[in-house]
């Protein structure tokens, strides 16, 4: 896949992949062996029809590609940038004995795109309402899913979003240069085609509560996919200081609020010239890579255990690494020191070692007593994950949450409440754009199952 | 979008927007505050609901004029309309029959301690306001003020109407010399310097002291920790877990720290606003 080079496009905020030609496509999808059974399809959580989308790329027909794509992910222009292929279908690929797998996500996106580009948005048909209308709470993969699915079988939707722009965390987490936002409205405008209703500025939880949609205001069901968006801290002395942000409130800034464009657009942000990411997910590279593009003369990614175990997606460490960001490994913070203004000026690590494996199967990292590494910083940011926020949940009752207040919810995300289903981060803690969608499309088939019999009793299957 | 129906200047450099918002006006009650954007690239700036109407389905919003922001909310025309308005956030003042209650509204702090006094009242307690600002044009909204309590005192800084001096004069009188009675909780919102100087008045007589933080905020809704605030050793939310702290608790020292991180980009914003408004 062409792409800019690193040292241009960390100046910019266009996309990396320069996207495929059609030889390049032609060239890769040929390819692809049309396993008569093939183990790229179970790898992808929602199934998608892998070599009959290839096949389709093949005799050179991008937008029936695509249709075959969207009967079972309705976002592929997304899943193609944002999905982890490398952990689902394409290591499963049969080529994998030999050499590289067929590069599915980039055929993704490339049919994905072109199917845009070659279409003209058609109003499609929209279905005959059946009368039944549904409440979905929050915009981000899981709600978008579940409300195209439901619209497409008839039900009235309605999409609830906190926000003042839909997409969810396709939006304030995702940076530009990731996933261009023109794209998430694109396929967002699709859902609005075919009837779904989007509200924005609507918080449930304070604005209404689930129990007012579901009684006065009449909906007959309501998905919840809030994700997981409450900040974690480590904690420590100083993580209070001007400069120091959580990824939550960087990102947000940077991609929803546009800020690497102020004072075009409002919103400021601090442009550090040495920043420190602490983390080593997604989230972090995108932080990283996101603090270089608003100028950053040195980027460092302060993780506590060693590369192996970075569980962010091999293309972004590749890609953040490319950039020029740098990875301080096996270091963990203890305090943040500030000057006399409040502002953060240098964070303070000690070297860590790694020992017997943690529950999450990683090995456990332990401090190495006496040992101090100090790094100076104008711009510290947060990258340590996020869990569920109370705001939905503590507002509802009957609604059974765990320990750490993600939604308990079955395998088709019902959850204790009736007529409530869940899915996405605030069921699963967070994960990815396709889990969330795959959840989505779950509850909408189970959605339309339960209000499809007159005599359904609500009954949660195990979880 | 939200329709503006009503923009009106109160005092100088402070306006008052009646909002269309039904869904909100329907729910809101005292201490609650909206996150509004005045147009597509606006930043999202949290307003104190001064009054609402939940038969006309209004909010009142009161708005002091400091950065570009705040200039682009009241810049809104009569029929005009504000791009997003999300809410009701923050945890509601605590209503209840106290006994006596004094609060203290420092300049634009008439407007959030309005519909706390109203409320208060009704509740049946003893509500002493004391209602302070730098010069008298920079005071609004004193008959409403009067009406929400059982006794309003009025100062100004320069004399210009009712007492000279500052309203932590009138507090500590009530405090020491027990006029009132023993005095059950205070409520203290204002400029920041003013709602410390409260806290410490009434810190040696052990009385309960609510302040209104006005931390930055981005999303309001507590995802993103911006609004961050230490009390009582523990990092707190504004926007979830205020805006009222204790004022004893609160670390003033890291929110006046906070407050000043952007100040070189909010004086570039408003140059370059000013700029463009005023060719």
């Amino acid at each position: 896949m062409p792409e800019q080079a690193p040292r241009v496009r960390a100046g910019n905020f266009d996309e990396v992949p320069l996207g495929y030609t059609e030889e390049l496509v032609l060239r890769e999808s040929s390819r692809c062996l049309q396993c008569k059974k093939p183990t790229c399809v179970p790898g992808c959580p929602v199934s998608v029809d892998i070599p009959g989308f290839i096949r389709l790329l093949l005799e050179k027909k991008p937008v029936e590609a695509a249709e075959l794509i969207k009967r079972t992910n309705c976002l592929p222009a997304v899943c193609g940038r944002v999905c982890p292929q490398e952990v689902q279908c394409e290591v499963a690929c049969i080529l994998t004995r030999k050499g590289p797998p067929v590069a599915i996500g980039h055929l993704e996106r490339y049919a994905a795109d072109t199917a845009a580009r070659l279409e003209t948005r058609k109003q499609r048909p929209r279905p005959a309402l059946n009368g039944k209308r549904i409440a979905v709470v929050g915009s981000g993969p899981a709600g978008l899913t579940c409300a195209g699915d439901l619209a497409k079988l008839g039900y009235a939707v309605t999409v609830f979003e906190a926000f003042h722009q839909p997409g969810g965390v396709l939006v304030y987490g995702i940076p530009e240069f990731r996933l261009p936002k023109e794209i998430v409205w694109r396929e967002i405008s699709e859902l609005t085609d075919l009837g779904v209703e989007i509200q924005l500025n609507h918080i449930v939880g304070r604005t209404d509560t689930l129990d007012d949609l579901l009684g006065p205001k009449g909906f007959d069901a309501a998905f919840v996919g809030v994700g997981a968006g409450l900040p974690l801290f480590l904690n420590i002395p100083g993580e209070s200081l001007g400069g120091v942000y959580t990824a939550n409130e960087y990102l947000t800034r940077a991609n929803l609020m546009r800020a690497y464009r102020f004072p075009e657009y409002d919103t400021p942000i601090i442009r550090g010239e040495s920043v420190c990411v602490i983390g080593g997910g997604n989230v972090a590279m995108d932080a990283a890579r996101t603090a270089l593009r608003l100028g950053a003369k040195k980027v460092m990614l302060l993780y506590r255990r060693s590369r192996a175990e970075l569980p962010a997606r091999a293309e972004e460490t590749h890609h953040a690494e490319e950039e020029g960001v740098e990875f301080h490994l096996l270091v963990g913070p203890v305090e943040f020191l500030g000057d006399e203004r409040g502002m953060v000026r240098e964070v303070v690590c000690q070297e860590m070692q790694l020992g017997e494996p943690d529950a999450s199967g990683r090995r456990r990292p332990t401090p190495i007593p006496g040992s101090r590494v100090t790094y100076p910083t104008d711009l510290v940011i947060l990258s340590l994950g996020t869990s569920a926020h109370p705001l939905l949940t503590a507002s509802t009752p009957g609604l059974n949450v765990n320990k750490w207040q993600y939604i308990q919810a079955g395998e088709t995300g019902r959850t204790s409440k009736e007529r409530v289903w869940a899915g996405g981060d605030i069921v699963t803690g967070s994960a990815t754009v396709i889990l969330a969608m795959g959840a989505g499309r779950k509850a909408a088939q189970d959605i339309h199952e339960f209000l499809s019999k007159s005599d359904a009793s609500w009954t949660r299957t195990a979880s | 979008m939200n329709r503006v129906l009503s923009n009106r200047p109160l005092a100088r450099d402070i306006h008052e927007l009646v909002v269309e918002a039904p869904g909100i006006a329907a729910v809101a009650l005292p201490g609650h505050f909206v996150v509004a954007m005045a147009d597509a690239k606006g930043e999202r700036i949290p307003l104190t609901i001064a009054d609402h109407d939940p038969v006309r389905g209004t909010l009142t919003l009161v708005v002091m004029t400091v950065g570009t922001s705040t200039r682009k909310v009241v810049s809104v025309p009569e029929g005009g309309n504000l791009f997003a308005l999300a809410g009701p956030l923050g945890i509601p003042s605590e209503i209840r029959g106290f006994g006596t209650v004094v609060l203290i509204a420092g300049g634009v702090g008439a407007a959030p301690v309005y519909p706390i006094a109203r409320a208060l009242k009704e509740a049946g307690n003893r509500v002493i306001v004391i209602q302070g600002a730098r010069h008298k044009d920079l005071l609004f909204w004193s008959d409403r003020l009067s009406s929400a309590s059982s006794r309003h005192i009025l100062v100004t800084d320069d004399g210009s109407t009712g007492a000279k001096g500052l309203v932590t004069a009138p507090l500590q009188e009530l405090l020491e010399t027990r006029s009132e009675g023993p005095i059950a909780c205070v409520w203290a919102i204002g400029p920041s310097p003013m709602m410390r100087a409260c806290a410490e008045i009434t810190r040696p007589f052990s009385v309960k002291t609510l302040v209104s933080l006005n931390t930055l905020m981005v999303d309001g809704t507590g995802m993103c920790g911006g609004c961050r605030v230490d009390v009582g050793g523990k990092v707190r939310f504004t926007c979830v877990d205020g805006p009222e702290f204790d004022g004893h608790e609160v670390d003033w020292g890291l929110f006046f720290s906070r407050q000043k991180v952007y100040h070189a980009q909010e004086q570039c914003s408003l140059e370059r606003y000013v700029k463009e408004i005023i060719p």
